[in-house]
């Protein structure tokens, strides 16, 4: 196959650790913006960002990025930056000398190198303790320092292991700003979190995982569009809930119309939301009842997560 | 595809290839590996084994006053023998180096610190080169240091007799050849160590039966011999040694080697192991976990 230089492709990609399954025929392309590995604790994540990176090799199949493979290094992690989850730095090192080093490798020089790096330790809010000792810093500082490594070349795919991990509440949000803006850019952005409130906010798309399978992949809404066992849930604020809700009953394809403890919402879960939505139309245009809000209450990646991998982190 | 094709695609690759920022690159990477190597508390051992025999001829020249008629050809066999060809080539450079060059991966692993090094637009083979050369650095520097400390306190002892052995005879001509050995053999063990910590996950037990392949050797036939980095280090000591004790009845003395061949064979050897360990890096995975 020809690989596309602007999207990152897994052609087949499986990946065996002797008789261990780490992934499994994957098989997606992605575009540029923010992408969101999700799935349980052993699904695959991190195998799926080591595979993507050239830490580890594919057992069998192909991977592309920009293009370009990690057998072709110098050209390959110009473009990419890897915040890893490993929490261990070269002895020794303080804030500033872990990213300059790493540049001068890039080939920079001396002051191209030194405006990167501080450029790179004011984004990552690290530029007034670069002079420390990484061994003395927070769990959050060490955090921002890798990612503050992993942007310093200003990279075109930025790979993010669990970035949100052991940042406080401020950190937490700078940090999501700045993978917005780098997104913005027209850059990739591939994140791996466990905290989905923040990852459904953000991501353009998601790729959950499950025992080393791709188990959906996509934007958000169509993914929960595909998933057709779970009724699709949608929220209506009104002036006549009961009205509203004896008339969703009428339909086939609502399973449930429940009126809520404030008296004006209605939650239907219906199998067909096209057609519910012609019906409250209806509803509107014949004057029978007036809808202040509709909302999907269930196409978040919360939802998704809960039908597609459940609680238990198996796939249902 | 005929040789003629293959010779001209090699050359035009070579052409290809950024000299420059590989130059640059193990720049950078013998000066990071130099740091780590040489002033760590972990390398403590290192410079014991270099430094040891330096503080027992200190001693003696501080407390042994007695010098006899036949002490320069006597300590002359003392530092050839004991000194330098049993204790520094069979025991202290050999086990510097398997301490030094097996840590330059391996130890990246335990520290879970190589992927860094591998997320860079660095080309294996340089990663390999960089590390290699910052290890030489390092080892060749110490030892060197050391066996010219210990060859100075050992001809200074004897006075005037010492000096004009030194500066009259042939004693700058053998510093010169101890030096060189020294040196070859860092480059020849290290390369070996180097190798062995991609080829095994803890590479102590090939290290321990590569001691024992390079003490037993002799024993095997001329060409055999040829694989042992003693061989060639045994011909480029400028005094030589009788073989004695329970090995030398099993000793097949082998054609002596030209030094040009001693040195040349052995670079040859260093640059085969160093291939080889450019082809095993590509196979290494990072397989450790972030727990």
């Amino acid at each position: 196959m020809t690989p596309d230089t602007r999207q990152i492709v897994f052609d087949n990609v499986s990946k065996f650790y002797g008789e261990v399954l780490g992934v499994n025929k994957v098989n997606f392309s992605l575009d540029p913006g923010i992408t969101s590995l999700v799935g349980p604790n052993g699904s695959g994540k991190t195998t799926l960002m080591n595979l993507l990176t050239g830490l580890i090799k594919p057992s069998h199949g192909a991977i592309y990025v920009l293009g370009l493979t990690p057998q072709q290094p110098i050209e390959f992690f110009r473009q990419v930056g890897y915040c890893t989850q490993f929490d261990s730095f070269p002895p020794g090192t303080n804030g500033y000398d872990f990213i300059y080093w790493p540049l001068r490798l890039h080939g920079f020089g001396h002051d191209q190198a030194t405006k990167l790096t501080n450029e790179a330790l004011e984004r990552a809010g690290m530029a007034q303790v670069a002079r420390r000792k990484v061994a003395g810093y927070s769990k959050g500082m060490r955090q921002r320092i890798r990612l503050a490594q992993a942007i310093a070349h200003h990279p075109s795919v930025l790979v993010l292991d669990e970035p949100l991990n052991g940042l406080d509440p401020m950190a937490r949000a700078e940090s999501i700003a700045l993978f917005e803006a780098i997104a913005k850019q027209g850059m990739h952005v591939i994140i791996s979190s466990h905290i989905l409130e923040e990852v459904d906010r953000i991501s353009d798309r998601v790729v959950l995982m499950s025992s080393g399978y791709v188990v959906a992949e996509g934007q958000i809404k169509e993914v929960r569009r595909e998933v057709r066992d779970h009724p699709m849930q949608i929220l209506v604020r009104c002036s006549n809930a009961a009205k509203l809700a004896s008339a969703a009953f009428e339909l086939d394809h609502v399973v449930e119309a429940k009126i809520l403890s404030d008296g004006q919402s209605v939650l239907v879960r219906t199998r067909d939301a096209e057609q519910f939505s012609l019906l409250l139309n209806k509803i509107v245009s014949a004057g029978l009842v007036e809808v202040d809000a509709v909302a999907p209450a269930d196409d978040d990646v919360n939802s998704i997560y809960q039908y597609l991998i459940g609680s238990d982190g198996s796939p249902t | 595809m005929s040789i003629q094709e293959s010779v001209s695609r090699a050359q035009s690759s070579l052409k290809e290839q950024p000299w420059r920022l590989f130059a640059s690159q193990i720049s950078v990477l013998l000066r990071n590996e130099v740091r780590r190597n040489l002033f760590t508390r972990r390398r403590i051992g290192f410079h014991l084994l270099a430094w040891i025999p330096v503080f027992i001829l200190l001693l003696r020249y501080v407390l042994d006053k007695n010098i006899s008629p036949s002490q320069l050809e006597d300590d002359s066999y003392l530092f050839a023998g004991i000194t330098f060809q049993l204790y520094y080539l069979r025991l202290g450079i050999f086990f510097a180096c398997m301490g030094i060059f097996t840590w330059l991966f391996r130890g990246e692993m335990v520290q879970r610190t190589l992927h860094y090094q591998f997320l860079v637009p660095v080309r294996r083979e340089v990663l390999v080169v960089g590390k290699f050369l910052a290890g030489a650095v390092v080892s060749i520097a110490v030892f060197e240091a050391a066996v010219l400390a210990c060859f100075c306190l050992v001809y200074s002892r004897l006075g005037s007799e010492g000096r004009s052995y030194v500066f009259e005879g042939p004693g700058l001509g053998q510093l010169g050849s101890y030096l060189l050995v020294t040196a070859l053999a860092c480059l020849g063990y290290g390369a070996v160590f180097l190798a062995l910590s991609l080829l095994f996950k803890n590479p102590i037990i090939p290290g321990a039966m590569l001691l024992g392949w390079e003490t037993i050797a002799p024993i095997f036939p001329s060409w055999a011999q040829h694989l042992s980095v003693a061989f060639y280090l045994k011909h480029l000591c400028p005094v030589k040694l009788p073989i004695e004790g329970p090995m030398a009845i099993f000793t097949i003395v082998a054609e002596p080697v030209s030094p040009f061949i001693a040195v040349f064979g052995l670079l040859c050897l260093t640059v085969a192991i160093l291939a080889l360990s450019c082809f095993l890096i590509h196979r290494l995975e990072i397989t450790y976990t972030a727990e």
